[in-house]
């Protein structure tokens, strides 16, 4: 057996317990911060753009230290620093109904920059604004770049209106990588566009992308070995941040599948910040993005009732995988411009109910949970008819809550805990009934 | 026909949510077809050269009470898109044989999708447009685009639509667009005289009437205007900016003249001034269309603004063409677009030193007294500095 060249992760879990993958990926993503806050002492540019339609690879083809906005909102989000950096930009002028993402962002800006692990960060060189899958990143940007006035470049990836990916979209893309992204990064960075680079990013890609897929596909086991949710943030941490094309993102998922897949021998289920989860009661499949300010309380809810998220849209919004979408060096562009026209939320709505159901049939879940995110309209708008839509067609039973991303104002444990007891009530009852039918 | 009969007939199209316009013009020749379409634009060109009825559908405003659309959207999205589902699920679109939702952002991007699941026997089309302003880049982007709804139209119709069709109806929608330039230049030189109250209801008969009838009647209008004699106050004048989509209630807008303002420039309804220049209706008619919306279209913050020193440039454009003393922000609540926009505008206009104040609506508000506070302080204040 091959050795596995990891880092060690230096953390000891304390009273919190946590894989050996997910406290490694904590580790990159601290040390990215790090590399983003040393960036200009060290001569490096500096990039910014969006999870969604993310296109990493290229980014380092011009060797920018790349920071993600909404990963930094995150995670100010989970170390409960992001309330005051709203509040800061609602004093400043933001209205209270928009993006809490951007307000966090903003708000950091309007503190010093400071970034979640308490190093400043530094002003982008480049914004790449990659219009994937949700309208306020257009906005977004125009702010942060009426702020800094630093450069910035738009990559507009057409929305897939009538559920397919038409040949004048994918041309349409190429054709901005090609005459305006890529002649954009190689001035701000000085350096020159080598595409075997691109190649060779694009190959580590591919093998990450396929050790991911077997991870999250792992869910369809009993018991699951993961939670596709609340784990599954972690797994998808490197993939689709900073890290994608990078050797040790590949490295990563060589790790946390042969994790995964010991957890499967073994008949184990996932593990939880209080422990490995013994008794699986209900499989579920989420849709919408977590809350962050409060993540291990949320998290908290489901394992306690014994509940695994087996599958999640969430853990597909900065790349659709698991239907055999890969990274292509053979037709590098053309690739990336697949990837970001096949995000979560450049699908149209049948799109994603047909995907939801497809996850409530192949990982046999119990039913649909939807978190509905005051802050994401590209998400939130209009699934209610999701959820009616899904019930209809899989005779499974869903249920809706509402929460926000990192406005910590916005998320009512009571209610919350209320709606998912009546939910696994629900499923009990169901069950109960299917049993009686048969019997 | 005399001024009273004109406004009252735009009132009562305004008011009229069963589009009995629509339905009498289908019912005039058998076979005609009429094609629905959401804020903020579409190439109706296209819908005209197929023979068909462009009919602007922008929410239910305050005569809807809905109460099948709010079991649709959280208390978080804006109000448009669930009157709009309640005249959908009350039957009241079942006059449309189809609907277009173009570009604008992710709650009405979405609807597209929702509209396909719920009205399956209708043609639903999402209409993007280009984020990238470069002829063969965006511009080939969109030219594709528009074909393919040409191409829908097409088939529904059961015959090609051909470029002398399009050229025509180009034509038609110049004309409109020329008779609606010169209504708010009229609008913006003596605003006493054509009070935004009725310019608006004039705009909305464009909605729901082909565009030879609404450019018949904005002449009309103008021509009934200019001879009355109306009084003229000592109002400050204003640029109202952020209803590009979901509409104020008329009332608001009645408010915000009573409180002592003209609104001599507006974005209501900008589909119908979306294109700043004639298109031209010689050469290739998609490029022609597809050149006009590339250099020659509105800016507004559905789309993306190439260069920083661009953004807020239209609205200057708007405050110093029209003599404006100040602007009104005025947007729809959790409206994303316009409310992340805002913020830079307002950078803008304090550089500028153009007075500005804000506030929010629903297509449903109905209290005006805080409206009516708020304009009329702003009013007061502008009256002050430009004396001081």
């Amino acid at each position: 057996m091959a050795t596995i060249q990891m880092p060690q992760s230096q953390k000891k879990p304390a009273t919190v317990q946590k894989e050996d993958a997910m406290l490694l990926q904590k580790e990159m993503i601290n040390r990215n911060y790090h590399e983003l806050a040393t960036a200009h002492e060290t001569g490096r540019k500096v990039s910014a753009t969006f999870v969604p339609g993310n296109l990493n690879e290229l980014l380092m083809c011009f060797d920018f230290a790349r920071s993600l906005p909404e990963t930094n909102a995150l995670q100010n989000g989970m170390r409960k620093k992001s309330g005051k950096m709203i509040m800061d930009a609602e004093r400043d002028g933001h209205s209270e109904d928009v993006c809490t993402y951007v307000k966090a962002d903003l708000g950091m800006m309007l503190q010093g920059e400071v970034g979640p692990t308490g190093e400043k960060l530094p002003r982008p060189d480049v914004l790449l604004l990659s219009y994937t899958g949700c309208f306020t990143f257009m906005k977004w940007f125009e702010l942060v770049r009426q702020k800094y006035d630093c450069e910035t470049v738009m990559l507009h990836v057409p929305y897939q209106g009538d559920g397919h990916i038409s040949p004048n979209m994918r041309e349409y893309v190429v054709k901005q990588l090609k005459e305006k992204v890529i002649p954009t990064l190689e001035r701000v960075s000085g350096v020159k566009f080598d595409i075997d680079r691109l190649r060779q990013y694009m190959r580590e890609s591919t093998k990450a992308e396929e050790d991911l897929v077997a991870v999250l596909h792992s869910a369809k086991n009993r018991p699951s070995p993961i939670d596709g949710y609340f784990g599954g943030v972690y797994y998808i941490g490197p993939i689709f941040t900073a890290f994608r094309g990078a050797p040790e993102a590949t490295e990563y998922y060589r790790v946390l599948r042969a994790e995964i897949e010991e957890r499967v021998r073994a008949k184990k289920g996932p593990v939880t910040p209080e422990g490995e989860l013994e008794d699986e009661k209900y499989r579920l499949v989420v849709e919408g993005p977590p809350n962050w300010t409060h993540f291990r309380d949320f998290w908290k809810m489901f394992y306690e009732e014994g509940a695994v998220v087996v599958a999640s849209t969430y853990s597909k919004v900065g790349g659709v995988y698991d239907f055999g979408f890969r990274h292509d060096p053979d037709h590098p562009l053309e690739s990336l411009a697949e990837y970001c026209l096949g995000c979560y939320t450049n699908l149209n709505f049948p799109q994603r109910i047909d995907m939801i159901c497809r996850y409530l049939d192949e990982y046999q879940a119990d039913g649909l949970l939807i978190n509905s995110i005051k802050s994401c309209n590209s998400f939130s708008a209009g699934q209610l008819l999701m959820l009616r839509e899904v019930e209809k067609r899989t005779g499974k039973p869903a249920a809706f809550i509402e929460s926000d991303l990192v406005d910590p104002r916005y998320f009512s444990a009571a209610n919350i805990k209320n709606r998912l007891e009546s939910y696994f009530q629900m499923i009990k009852q169901k069950r109960a009934a299917a049993g009686a039918a048969v019997h | 026909m005399k001024l009273t009969d004109i406004v009252a007939r735009c009132e009562h199209l305004f008011e009229d949510l069963d589009f009995n316009a629509v339905k009498e013009w289908k019912a005039a020749q058998p076979g005609r077809m009429a094609i629905g379409y959401m804020p903020i634009y579409v190439p109706r060109e296209i819908i005209h050269a197929a023979g068909m009825l462009p009919v602007g559908i922008y929410g239910g405003g305050d005569q809807i009470e809905v109460i099948q659309g709010d079991a649709y959207y959280q208390s978080y999205i804006c109000r448009i898109p669930r009157s709009t589902v309640e005249l959908g699920l009350t039957g009241r679109l079942d006059c449309l044989d189809g609907m277009l939702f173009p570009s604008i952002c992710d709650v009405i991007r979405n609807l597209s999708g929702m509209w396909q699941l719920m009205f399956k026997d209708k043609y639903v089309h999402y209409v993007d447009v280009p984020q990238n302003y470069d002829d063969s880049i965006g511009g080939e982007f969109y030219a594709h685009e528009m074909q393919q709804v040409r191409e829908d139209l097409a088939k529904l119709r059961g015959k090609p639509i051909t470029d002398d069709e399009l050229r025509a109806a180009i034509a038609v929608y110049n004309d409109n667009r020329a008779a609606i330039a010169e209504l708010y230049a009229y609008r913006a030189q003596a605003p006493w005289q054509a009070p935004t109250s009725e310019v608006y209801l004039v705009l909305r008969a464009g909605l729901v009437l082909p565009p030879e009838a609404h450019t018949q009647l904005v002449r009309d209008y103008l021509a009934a205007v200019k001879a009355e004699q109306r009084p003229k106050k000592d109002n400050a004048r204003v640029v109202l900016t952020g209803a590009f989509c979901e509409q104020p209630p008329l009332s608001l807008i009645k408010s915000i003249e009573m409180a002592g303002c003209y609104v001599v420039d507006d974005d209501f309804v900008l589909v119908s001034r979306w294109l700043r220049e004639p298109v031209p209706t010689d050469g290739d008619p998609l490029t022609a269309l597809s050149k006009a919306f590339l250099h020659h279209s509105v800016q507004s913050s559905p789309k993306y603004d190439e260069r920083r020193e661009d953004k807020g440039k239209f609205l200057l454009h708007q405050v110093k063409t029209r003599g404006a003393e100040g602007v009104i922000f005025a947007a729809p609540s959790f409206c994303d677009p316009a409310l992340l926009e805002r913020p830079m505008l307002q950078e803008v206009l304090a550089k500028h030193k153009v007075p500005y104040t804000a506030f929010k609506y629903a297509e449903n508000t109905g209290q005006m007294a805080p409206i009516r506070e708020q304009a009329g302080t702003f009013a007061d204040s502008i009256k002050l500095w430009s004396a001081a």
